[in-house]
């Protein structure tokens, strides 16, 4: 237990929610944009059918 | 969960656990990354370059394609491209870590881990790959799959750290994407991207070996065999002239072919001239006996600059003169 380094301080783990944050709302607006890139694609491929 | 359990069995016992130790957690914490960290593993300058490419394959390419879908195969080119970077950072980190110019990189810079870095890769190959099949046809995706499958298991894999002649060679997965581009609309490779695709192959070892002219000291510590580290400075001046002189010529193709008007080929014929003065420069570069710049190589970051203009302008003109034509 004594080889733990110590815990993260505030403005550490502030950080670390900071990234994390950012990167989930990166992944669900890159999840919007894939699903609308899918809905046109399906229009147009049903318009060229 | 039998993990768990033996876990818990050594903490009773007073051993520390295997599966949390205390060098994970600065690690965990390393592995935070920025979204710029992620964006930054895609190389995307690299990007720009190929994007454009594939672009102007598009464009010039007889037929029509709906824009919806032409946006997505540019995006699929893009994305593909990427992924080769993301892969390319993960095989390469341990040469990262000892040069200079790309010691700070996502991975040897402790801010990605390397299996969530190749996982991110993958993910991206075979997603633009697929996207590319169900947007376009069989063709454009499967040179997408060539072109990936070129760049991560001949280029970086095998030959990046065998010969000097990586570059040459693996310099054709940087020139697949006018073919991607033109496949996306035509549904087949014809002459036409095939002289494109030629014009990228000839144009990347002038290109990159003025790079590597400048960037020799990094080279020589990872131990890549890049040119001037095996050859010499004088060698490899020798060599970019040898180049140009050949891919000059080659841009002419299009106009002699029929493809393409007085436009383009003017264009070509200037930018022809500029970029043999160049490289001319780089030959003439003061050196000492053994081919070292005295001039910190000046010549060769001029050129190095000036092909990444050449490229953009020279397939700018093809695009121009298809649509003015």
């Amino acid at each position: 237990m004594s080889d733990f380094p110590p815990r993260p301080g505030p403005t550490e783990a502030d950080e670390l929610r900071r990234r994390r944050r950012g990167r989930n709302w990166a992944i669900l607006l890159v999840l919007i944009l894939l699903c609308a890139l899918f809905y046109a694609i399906t229009i147009v491929k049903m318009m060229k059918a | 969960m039998s993990d768990l359990s033996a876990n818990l069995d050594n903490q009773a016992r007073g051993e520390q656990s295997p599966l949390v130790s205390g060098s994970d957690i600065p690690h965990l914490i390393h592995a935070e990354a920025d979204v710029k960290d992620w964006i930054a593993l895609l190389k995307p300058r690299v990007m720009t370059l190929v994007v454009f490419t594939g672009l102007i394959g598009l464009i010039v390419a007889p037929g029509h394609l709906n824009p919806v879908l032409g946006f997505t195969a540019v995006l699929c080119i893009a994305i593909a491209a990427g992924a080769c970077g993301a892969i390319n950072m993960w095989y390469d980190r341990d040469i990262d870590a000892v040069m200079k110019r790309t010691a700070n990189r996502p991975i040897p810079g402790g801010r990605i881990e390397p299996g969530a870095a190749l996982g991110f890769g993958i993910t991206l190959a075979v997603g633009a790959v697929l996207v590319m099949a169900l947007a376009t046809n069989l063709v454009a995706a499967a040179v997408l799959a060539i072109s990936i499958g070129f760049y991560v298991f001949i280029y970086t894999m095998w030959l990046k750290r065998r010969t000097p002649q990586n570059i040459v060679i693996g310099g054709a997965s940087g020139a697949f994407p006018p073919v991607i581009g033109w496949a996306a609309v035509t549904g087949s490779v014809d002459l036409v991207p095939l002289v494109l695709f030629g014009i990228i192959f000839m144009w990347t070892p002038p290109h990159f070996w003025s790079l590597a002219l400048w960037a020799n000291d990094d080279y020589r510590r990872a131990g890549v065999p890049m040119l001037p580290v095996v050859a010499g400075g004088k060698e490899t001046r020798r060599q970019i002239v040898i180049y140009t002189i050949l891919l000059v010529p080659l841009t002419l193709v299009p106009w002699f072919v029929g493809f393409s008007g007085l436009t383009y080929v003017a264009t070509a014929a200037l930018l022809g001239i500029g970029f043999l003065v160049s490289v001319w420069r780089v030959l003439m570069d003061k050196q000492d006996a053994t081919g070292v710049s005295l001039t910190n190589d000046a010549p060769a970051r001029a050129a190095f600059k000036f092909s990444i203009l050449y490229l953009f302008i020279l397939f700018g003109g093809l695009a121009i003169d298809r649509v003015i034509g």
